[in-house]
C-alpha cells in the first residue's frame, strides 16, 4: 500500500476566492420569446455555478414576441457583474437591467397557501389573512385557500404565521419586478 | 502497391445548378437552401460526413459545383478540419454532419471552437419533425447537447424560417467575439419547399456586439501607457482574431512605443518573432523573461487575451504592482479573474489602430530612461536561457527536433517560397513548438489552447492544407494524440493533402508523465502508451510515406526528405523519454515561481 502524505492530497490549485460580500440582486431580463431561450438562461447558471434564489418569465409582448424574465440571483459583486455580461451574450437577449443596481424598484411574488383546520386555528387564520390582506379564493369547511401578494419577506412572513394553523400546502410564483418611476426600462 | 479503383461518379447536371444565384426569392426545397444560402455567404469549402438525416443536403451537394465538401473520417475531424481552415484563412469554417452519433462526434470540436473563439457554422441533420421526441433512429436532442458548447444554435422546424437563420447564423458566428453555431435541420424541412431569402434582405436578429471602443477610454489607456516605466504588452487570440491589420498595427505600435511584448498561446504570430522585442510566450510553459516582465511590469497593456488561469498562475499573486488595461471584445471577459483598472470593450484591431493614433496624434514619448533600466533588467532574465536543454549526440531531443526543423522550414520558406503553417496536438511537444518554432505572422499557429483537445493537429492541419493550398503544412505531434484522429490519414490521401505529420515520439503521454513525475510521487499511473503502432508502416497502409529518425544523426536527412514529400508524409522522430518541459509555473504558483530545468530535481522535494 501507498502511504500518502497528507498534504499530498490537497489541491494544487489552493482555495477559490471565497464567499465573502454575498449580494441579493434582481435582474430584469427581455428575451425573445422562442423555444430553448429559459435552458439557455438556467443552463448558464448551472454550467457556471451561479445561484438563482427565483425565476419568473412570462410574455410581455405578443407583437414584438417577447418575454421578460425577472431573476433574483445571489453573489458576490464581481459574480453578479459576470452573471449580467454573461446573460447579454446571449444571442435571443435584448437588455439585462440590474434593478438593485440602478435605483429603486417594486418588488412582487404571489403565494398560494392552502390551510387546513376546524375550531379556533379556522379562525385564527381567517383572522391573520385579513391583516396580511390575503384573500380567500377557495374554501372548504375544513380548508381554506389564501392568495397573497406582496414582497418576499411579506409572503415568508404570512406562510411562518400559517405553518402553525395548519398550513398543508404552499406555490410561490417567485418575484417579478419593475423599476419606480417614469423611466422605460 | 494496392491499386485504388475510383468510383464512377458522374456529375448530373441539374435544374439546381441554374437555378443557384440567379434569383433569389424563389421557391426552393430546404436542402437546396443550404447550398444557396453557403454560396451567397462565399463558402467553397465544407467539412463533414453523410448520413441518413442529411442525405437530402448531400443530394445537393452531388448535383452543383460552387461548393467542395472534404469527407473526413470521423465527425470530430471534420469539426477540426473546419477550425483548422477558418483560422489559417480567417474565413468562416463550415461542417455538415448527420444526426444522433454525428451530432454528438462534432461536440468536441464545437468546444474546442468555442473556447479559442473560432468562427463554425456547422449544420447537423435531424430526425423528421413528426419524429423529433420519439427516440427515433439515429435521433439525440442535438440542441440540447450542444447549447453549453456553442455560441448560438437553432433548431429550424419551418422551411420558410431556414434561409434566414442561415444568413443570420454565419452573422452570429463571424460578429462579435466569434463562436460557433450549429444549425439542426430536420430530413422533412430539408425535403420541403420554401421561399428562400438573399443574405441582402435576411433580418439578421438584433445581434449587433459593440466593436467600436470609448474613445475617451482609449485616451485615458494610451496616457497610461506613455508614463509607463516598466510596460509590457500581453497580447492574444483576439488580435488574431481581429484580421490581419490588426497585427500589422500592433506590430506598428509596440514598435513605436519600444515597449517588450509575450503573447498567450493562441495570440502567436501577431507580433514577428524575429523582433527584438519579441519575449516569447508566457504562461505555465512561457519564457522566464515574460513571467517574470508580468509580475514586474507597472503598465500591462493585455490585449484580445483573458486571463486565463494557465496565464496568470495564482491571481492572488499576479502581477501584484500593475495598473491593468483591459481590451476585450467580450464584456464578459473583463475583471472575470483579475481585477482591472482600465477595462475597454471593442474590437482588439479597432482599439490597437485607436490607440495608435492617438499615441501620434498627442506626440507621446516612451520614458526612455526608466525604459532603459527595464530592457538591462530583461537583458538579465533573458540570460537566464530558460529555455536552454541538455544536448545528446546519441538520443534525440524533442527541442533539438524542433530546433532543426525550425531550421528548414527557414531554408524552405527561402527556397521554395512558401509559407510554413504549424498544427499541433496537445501536450509536451505543443509546449515545445510554442517555445521553439518563432512565428513572424498571423494565422500560421493553429493548436488548440483553451479546452487543449489531443488529435486536434491532424484534422486541423488537413483544414489548413485545404484552405492554402501552396502553404507548407506541418502537424508537430505526439504519438499518444495522432493516434486519436489518425484516421484522417485517409482524408488527406483522397484529397492529395501533402500534409506533414512530425511525431515527437517518446512513447509515453509526456505532459500526464511530467506532472506524475512532478506532482504525484512518480507513480506513472497509465502514462506509458503500450503497443504503439509502426508508424512508417501505418502511413504506408494509408498510402502515405513513413520516415523514421532514431538518432540525432539521422534527423536532419529525414527534414529534408519529409519536406520534399507530395503526399502525407508521417515522420516518427525517437525522442528521450523522460525529458520535461521547462520552464513550468505548477498550478496555484505565481508567475515569479517558474521552475526551470535546473530546479526540477530540488523541486519535486519540496512539493511532494
Amino acid at each position: 500500500m501507498i502511504v500518502k502524505d497528507k498534504k499530498e492530497n490537497q489541491s494544487v490549485y489552493g482555495d477559490g476566492p471565497g464567499d465573502r460580500d454575498i449580494q441579493r440582486h434582481t435582474l430584469s431580463v427581455l428575451v425573445d420569446n422562442e423555444p430553448g431561450v429559459l435552458a439557455r438562461v438556467i443552463g448558464l447558471f448551472s454550467g457556471r455555478g451561479y445561484n438563482i434564489e427565483s425565476l419568473t418569465v412570462a410574455e410581455v409582448s405578443k407583437k414584438l414576441n417577447q418575454s421578460r424574465m425577472t431573476i433574483v440571483a445571489i453573489g458576490t459583486p464581481s459574480v453578479i457583474q459576470q452573471i449580467k455580461h454573461q446573460l447579454e451574450r446571449l444571442v435571443p437577449v435584448h437588455k439585462v437591467n440590474d434593478l438593485t443596481e440602478e435605483g429603486p424598484h417594486v418588488e412582487r411574488e404571489l403565494a398560494l397557501v392552502k390551510v387546513v383546520g376546524t375550531g379556533e386555528k379556522r379562525v385564527e387564520a381567517i383572522r391573520s389573512a385579513d391583516i396580511f390582506r390575503a384573500r380567500v379564493i377557495d374554501s372548504t369547511t375544513s380548508s381554506f385557500i389564501f392568495e397573497v401578494t406582496g414582497s418576499t419577506q411579506k409572503v415568508d412572513a404570512f406562510i411562518e404565521l400559517m405553518v402553525p394553523l395548519g398550513m398543508v400546502n404552499i406555490s410561490r410564483t417567485g418575484a417579478a419586478a419593475i423599476s419606480r418611476g417614469s423611466d422605460k426600462i | 502497391m494496392i491499386k485504388t479503383v475510383k468510383a464512377k461518379t458522374k456529375k448530373i447536371k441539374s435544374p439546381l445548378g441554374k437555378k443557384l444565384n440567379k434569383n433569389h426569392n424563389q421557391t426552393m426545397s430546404g436542402a437546396e437552401m443550404v447550398i444557396e444560402a453557403l454560396v451567397e455567404q462565399g463558402v467553397d469549402t465544407i467539412f463533414g460526413y453523410p448520413g441518413g438525416a442529411v442525405l437530402p443536403i448531400y443530394d445537393a451537394i452531388f448535383q452543383q459545383d460552387k461548393i467542395k465538401h472534404v469527407l473526413c473520417r470521423h465527425e470530430q475531424g471534420a469539426a477540426h478540419a473546419a477550425e483548422g481552415y477558418a483560422r489559417s484563412t480567417g474565413k468562416i469554417g463550415v461542417i455538415l454532419v448527420t444526426s444522433g452519433p454525428g451530432a454528438t462526434n462534432v461536440v468536441t470540436g464545437l468546444t474546442d471552437a468555442l473556447l479559442d473563439s473560432i468562427p463554425l457554422v456547422c449544420i447537423t441533420g435531424q430526425v423528421p419533425t413528426f419524429l423529433i421526441g420519439n427516440d427515433a433512429f439515429q435521433e439525440a436532442d442535438t440542441t440540447g447537447i450542444t447549447r453549453p458548447c456553442t455560441k448560438h444554435n437553432y433548431l429550424v422546424k419551418d422551411v420558410n424560417t431556414l434561409a434566414n437563420v442561415l444568413h443570420e447564423a454565419f452573422h452570429v458566428s463571424g460578429s462579435g467575439r466569434p463562436g460557433p453555431v450549429v444549425i439542426d435541420l430536420p430530413k422533412d424541412v430539408q425535403f420541403a419547399e420554401g421561399k428562400y431569402i438573399s443574405k441582402a434582405k435576411a433580418k439578421t436578429h438584433m445581434y449587433n456586439p459593440k466593436t467600436t471602443p470609448d474613445m475617451a477610454a482609449i485616451k485615458k489607456a494610451v496616457a497610461l501607457i506613455s508614463k509607463a516605466k516598466k510596460p509590457i504588452f500581453y497580447t492574444g487570440g483576439g488580435v488574431i482574431n481581429a484580421g490581419p491589420k490588426a497585427s500589422k498595427d500592433l506590430t506598428a505600435f509596440v514598435k513605436k512605443t519600444g515597449f517588450p511584448i509575450t503573447s498567450t498561446l493562441m495570440g502567436l504570430g501577431a507580433f514577428p518573432a524575429h523582433e527584438k522585442q519579441w519575449m516569447g510566450m508566457l504562461g505555465m510553459h512561457g519564457t522566464y523573461e515574460a513571467n517574470m516582465a508580468m509580475h514586474g511590469c507597472d503598465v500591462m497593456i493585455c490585449i484580445g487575451a483573458r486571463f486565463d488561469d494557465r496565464v496568470t498562475g495564482d491571481i492572488t499573486r499576479f502581477s501584484p504592482n500593475s495598473k491593468k488595461i483591459h481590451i476585450d471584445i467580450d464584456a464578459s471577459s473583463i475583471n472575470k479573474i483579475i481585477h482591472v483598472d482600465l477595462p475597454i470593450i471593442g474590437d482588439a484591431g479597432e482599439a490597437i489602430a485607436a490607440m495608435y493614433k492617438e499615441w501620434n496624434a498627442q506626440k507621446y514619448k516612451a520614458d526612455e530612461a526608466a525604459l532603459k533600466k527595464w530592457w538591462k533588467q530583461i537583458k538579465d532574465w533573458r540570460g537566464v536561457n530558460c529555455l536552454a536543454y541538455e544536448k545528446d549526440d546519441k538520443i534525440i531531443k524533442p527541442q533539438y527536433a524542433l530546433e532543426r526543423l525550425n531550421h528548414f522550414l527557414q531554408k524552405d520558406a527561402k527556397k521554395n517560397k512558401r509559407d510554413s503553417f504549424i498544427t499541433t496536438e496537445v501536450g509536451q511537444h505543443q509546449m515545445w513548438a510554442a517555445q521553439f518554432l518563432p512565428f513572424n505572422k498571423p494565422n500560421r499557429w493553429m493548436t488548440s489552447g483553451g479546452l487543449g483537445t489531443m488529435g486536434y493537429g491532424l484534422p486541423a492541419a488537413i483544414g489548413t492544407q485545404m484552405g492554402n493550398p501552396d502553404g507548407l503544412v506541418i502537424d508537430v505531434a505526439g504519438e499518444a494524440s495522432i493516434l486519436m484522429n489518425i484516421q484522417e490519414m485517409s482524408t488527406a490521401i483522397q484529397y492529395n493533402l501533402p500534409v506533414k505529420i512530425f511525431i515527437l515520439n517518446n512513447q509515453w503521454m509526456g505532459m500526464v508523465r511530467q506532472w506524475q513525475e512532478l506532482l504525484h510521487g512518480e507513480r506513472y499511473s497509465s502514462s506509458y502508451t503500450e503497443s504503439l503502432p509502426d508508424f512508417v508502416k501505418l502511413a504506408e497502409a494509408y498510402g502515405g510515406i513513413g520516415l523514421r529518425a532514431d538518432t540525432p544523426d539521422e534527423l536532419d536527412d529525414v527534414i529534408e526528405q519529409m519536406l520534399e514529400t507530395d503526399k502525407v508524409t508521417i515522420v516518427d522522430v525517437r525522442v528521450a523519454q523522460n525529458e520535461n518541459c521547462f520552464p513550468m509555473i505548477p498550478s496555484g504558483k505565481a508567475h515569479n515561481e517558474m521552475i526551470l530545468a535546473a530546479d526540477a530535481e530540488q523541486f519535486d522535494k519540496k512539493l511532494v
